[in-house]
């Protein structure tokens, strides 16, 4: 236990040095796995009836997650993997990927 | 490479538009032989959906019941049908249309193939050039350009789902790569759309969504998993799901079937990989390796939950949560134990060893060769073509069909493999100071088609050698040829290097000639009008198939119902616009071996059984004649096996003796022939000589007597010649 506490201490410390605008981006990856939490949730007490409309919400908080941790990681200074990539370029690539998420999860409304 | 950027992306872009050009030309035999006409079986299916959509528009043909087949059950054809082909022909027409250019339907649906072979041939330089270089790509395109094994499925008139479906394939595959080496979410939309595409274009999409995370497995597995690969990989799999589900055909499949659990699992995996990177970033070595001894035994917990729960999910359904076609490809024995339908069609059958050589030829040989090169060199693409190559052997060799998928990785290998032996051969002779054997070249590049391959080929070597003899100095350049080999490289005797350079050469243009060969005279045929060379050296045209749809079309009410083999359905409701009872949809196996039975039955009992499906023509295609082997002697077995399969009084064993009496479809075939039928594959004669038919009469004989049509009566002949039985002869005597 004392272990897991000098870890989570050290975790906590190091995260503090990461940039602000990269920590931003946490708390959204955050957010959106949230959402695909709660309608996860909700497919357990509820059920899944409209199956379509819960495929596309929780596809689309998924996709949504997975699009911003590739921004993050493209953004991100201590990152070497997207050395090529300038932050602008990263967000406007995202910007696009989004908008092809939500026209696609778009399809399954109403 | 290196020396391509003295001629830079002019050099480069020639080459591609040669390449390109020779794709699409090379399978113009069939329109010069020919006609400009629609091939086979299925592509008179896609014909007819497109010109539906041509008339008709896109959105009516999502809601197309099509009452034309299955009758009575008709078909709901947006639903069961993958559009990528049809939307693309469709598309086109409308542009075509557009801008002024009076095209019909049916020239946009055979130039279609070709195009996109084309097109292939370019997302292969792509792919090769990413994963390698340049100069192999430019070899893998001129191989994929003209592999008979594509050209098989994508000459002018074959108009079928492969002809887009593998260009889609090897896009994908393209843009993937494409997005693991520059990590940008831009490419990662560009390799969305063209899964999407590929999704909308065949049911072969699955090898996609497989093979895709064997490769970011195995990354994980070596150590090489870096965030771009989580890029590439993890939103294709959730908004590709998506757009897959959206797609009818598909639908709630995409996340049901277990042809996709291994893409989820993977992502799983690769969060999880991706996690472990970034906190071992953040902790020092020590604690890091007490987290991780923290998580795994956290996770075994939990993954044991969920691997419980889905082979829960999994066990309770009959299939393991597969779908047919899959099984038949894990278990190549399970389609001729459970699935004669599948198992009934050629192309679904194991490929002969003779058919690799005549489908890939070279590449055959230089596949392996450039295996070995891409472990020489083992990046993320080689690594990826490495894997891509030893599936596709896999799946080529349970089906026929799928050497389709084979071909390109194959040729894609077989360029690396031109591309390194080239390489090291020509820098050989640049280290002896020896010029090139130009004239080789000159000859290669003189020879029409093949030429612009050998050049495309030759390329490398020929800048090669210019620059090594601007430099002048013999084997001085040893830098330059290490860092071209990658290694420590000893030049080859210069007698070893012309010897293997003139090999090389002339294995190349063998290919060439081989695949013109091919192309020209085994996969051009249309199947629905042949030929045959007369002595004058001119051919002879069986036209009969069209004869008989024609009479089909001009003679009989337009809502009477045709029956007849499934092989012969879509040509029927395409070519005949009659419907038909079964078709090459073969959705549904009962109604199948219900004709089956009909076919295989005495007339009385077949007659009852098509008068209750409202049949009022029924045709068999008939070889006898001019001895056409691919007639419905040649398939009766499968009648009777697929029949059999649903209803047991149809017995095989009964229809394997010679000289029994063999069924409707025998006598159909053999009335007024004055011969018995002959089943030229097996060497059988089956059937009888004198037959009179009660039931049935006949309608039209085409010319060759290919296709002949019945009517079924609509009461039968008075029995005047059945020996009456011992009372009523006793009876007659008693009132005489």
């Amino acid at each position: 236990m004392a272990e897991i506490g000098a870890i989570l201490r050290t975790f906590a410390d190091e995260y503090k040095k990461t940039p602000a605008k990269v920590k931003a981006l946490d708390a959204f990856i955050v957010y959106a796995l949230a959402t695909a939490g709660v309608q996860f949730l909700y497919m357990l007490l509820v059920g899944t009836f409209p199956f379509n409309s819960f495929l596309a919400g929780i596809l689309c908080s998924l996709a949504f997650f997975s699009l911003t941790v590739c921004l993050r990681m493209q953004i991100d200074p201590s990152n070497k993997d997207f050395s090529g990539i300038s932050p602008e370029r990263a967000f406007a690539d995202y910007v696009l990927a989004n908008a092809v998420l939500f026209l696609a999860v778009w399809n399954y409304m109403g | 490479m290196a020396h391509f950027n003295a001629y830079g992306w002019g050099f480069k872009a020639l080459l591609l538009l040669f390449i390109s050009i020779m794709a699409f030309s090379i399978r113009l035999f069939s329109v010069v032989k020919y006609e400009s006409v629609i091939h086979e079986f299925d592509p008179y299916f896609n014909y007819r959906v497109t010109q539906f959509l041509t008339k008709e528009g896109f959105y009516s043909m999502w809601d197309w019941f099509d009452d034309r087949t299955w009758y009575p059950l008709g078909r709901v054809i947006g639903g069961t049908v993958y559009p990528g082909l049809i939307f693309t022909a469709g598309s086109m027409y409308k542009i075509l249309h557009a801008l002024n250019i009076p095209l019909h339907v049916q020239e946009v649906c055979v130039f279609t193939a070709p195009l996109f072979s084309a097109l292939c041939a370019l997302s292969a330089y792509g792919l090769v050039s990413e994963c390698r270089s340049d100069g192999a790509g430019l070899a893998a395109a001129a191989m994929v350009a003209m592999v008979p094994s594509y050209i098989s499925r994508s000459v002018a008139g074959s108009y079928d789902n492969e002809g887009v479906a593998i260009f889609a394939l090897v896009n994908v595959f393209y843009t993937f790569i494409k997005t693991i080496n520059t990590g940008s979410l831009g490419w990662a939309v560009l390799n969305l759309l063209s899964y999407f595409y590929m999704v909308l274009s065949w049911g072969g999409y699955s090898f996609v969504i497989n093979l895709l995370p064997i490769y970011c497995l195995a990354c994980v597995a070596s150590g090489r998993m870096t965030g771009r690969h989580y890029l590439a990989f993890a939103p294709l799999v959730f908004m590709g799901t998506l757009l897959a589900a959206s797609v009818p055909v598909v639908g709630f499949n995409s996340v049901l079937m277990s042809e996709h659990f291994g893409a989820f699992f993977t992502c799983i995996v690769l969060h999880a990989a991706l996690a472990l990177r970034f906190v071992r970033g953040l902790l020092p070595q020590r604690q890091f390796e007490a987290a991780v001894r923290l998580a795994v035994t956290a996770a075994a917990a939990v993954g044991a939950v969920v691997v419980t729960l889905v082979v829960g999910y999994v066990v309770r359904s009959p299939t393991f949560g597969w779908t047919g076609r899959s099984l038949t490809l894990l278990d190549p024995t399970y389609a001729s134990r459970f699935v004669p339908i599948i198992a009934s069609v050629s192309e679904h059958q194991p490929p002969s060893w003779p058919s690799y050589i005549t489908d890939l030829h070279a590449a055959v040989l230089l596949a392996p060769a450039g295996i070995i090169g891409c472990f020489k060199n083992l990046n993320n693409g080689a690594l990826f073509l490495v894997l891509y190559g030893i599936t596709a052997v896999y799946f080529s060799g349970v089906m026929v069909r799928l050497m389709l998928v084979l071909a390109p990785a194959a040729c894609c290998l077989a360029g690396v493999a031109v591309s390194d032996i080239l390489n090291t051969l020509c820098c050989s002779l640049k280290a002896h100071g020896a010029v090139l054997p130009l004239p080789a070249l000159a000859r290669g590049g003189g020879d029409g088609a093949g030429g612009s391959a050998a050049a495309g080929k030759g390329g490398a070597p020929g800048a090669a050698a210019r620059r090594g003899g601007r430099g002048g100095s013999d084997g001085g350049d040893g830098g330059v040829l290490s860092s071209v080999l990658g290694r420590e490289w000893n030049p080859l005797p210069k007698t070893v290097a012309i010897a293997g350079f003139v090999g090389v050469v002339g294995l190349l243009m063998s290919y060439t000639i081989h695949c013109i060969g091919v192309s020209a005279d085994a996969y051009s045929a249309p199947s629905i009008v042949m030929q045959a060379p007369q002595e004058d050296g001119s051919y002879y045209v069986f036209d009969d198939f069209r004869e008989a749809y024609a009479w089909l079309r001009h003679n009989t009410d337009p809502e009477t119902k045709v029956a007849s083999w499934w092989d012969y359905g879509y040509q029927t409701t395409a070519m005949a616009n009659r419907t038909v009872i079964v078709d090459n949809n073969t959705w549904n196996t009962s109604h199948i071996a219900t004709v089956g039975r009909a076919m295989a039955s005495p007339e009385a009992k077949a007659w009852k059984i098509f008068r209750s499906l409202d049949v009022e023509y029924v045709f068999v295609v008939f070889g006898g004649v001019i001895g056409y082997s691919g007639d419905d002697i040649n398939k009766f077995l499968w009648m009777v096996r697929i029949g059999g399969g649903v209803y047991p009084d149809i017995k095989e064993a009964d229809y394997l003796t010679k000289d029994v009496r063999i069924g409707l479809f025998a006598d159909l075939s053999a009335a007024q022939y004055g011969q018995r039928g002959y089943d030229r594959v097996r060497g059988y004669v089956i059937g009888r000589t004198d037959v009179t038919l009660k039931y049935f009469e006949e309608a039209f004989t085409s010319q060759h007597w290919m296709m002949r049509i019945y009517r079924v009566r609509d009461r039968p002949l008075r029995d005047s010649a059945k020996p009456k039985s011992a009372r009523q002869r006793a009876a007659a005597a008693a009132a005489a």
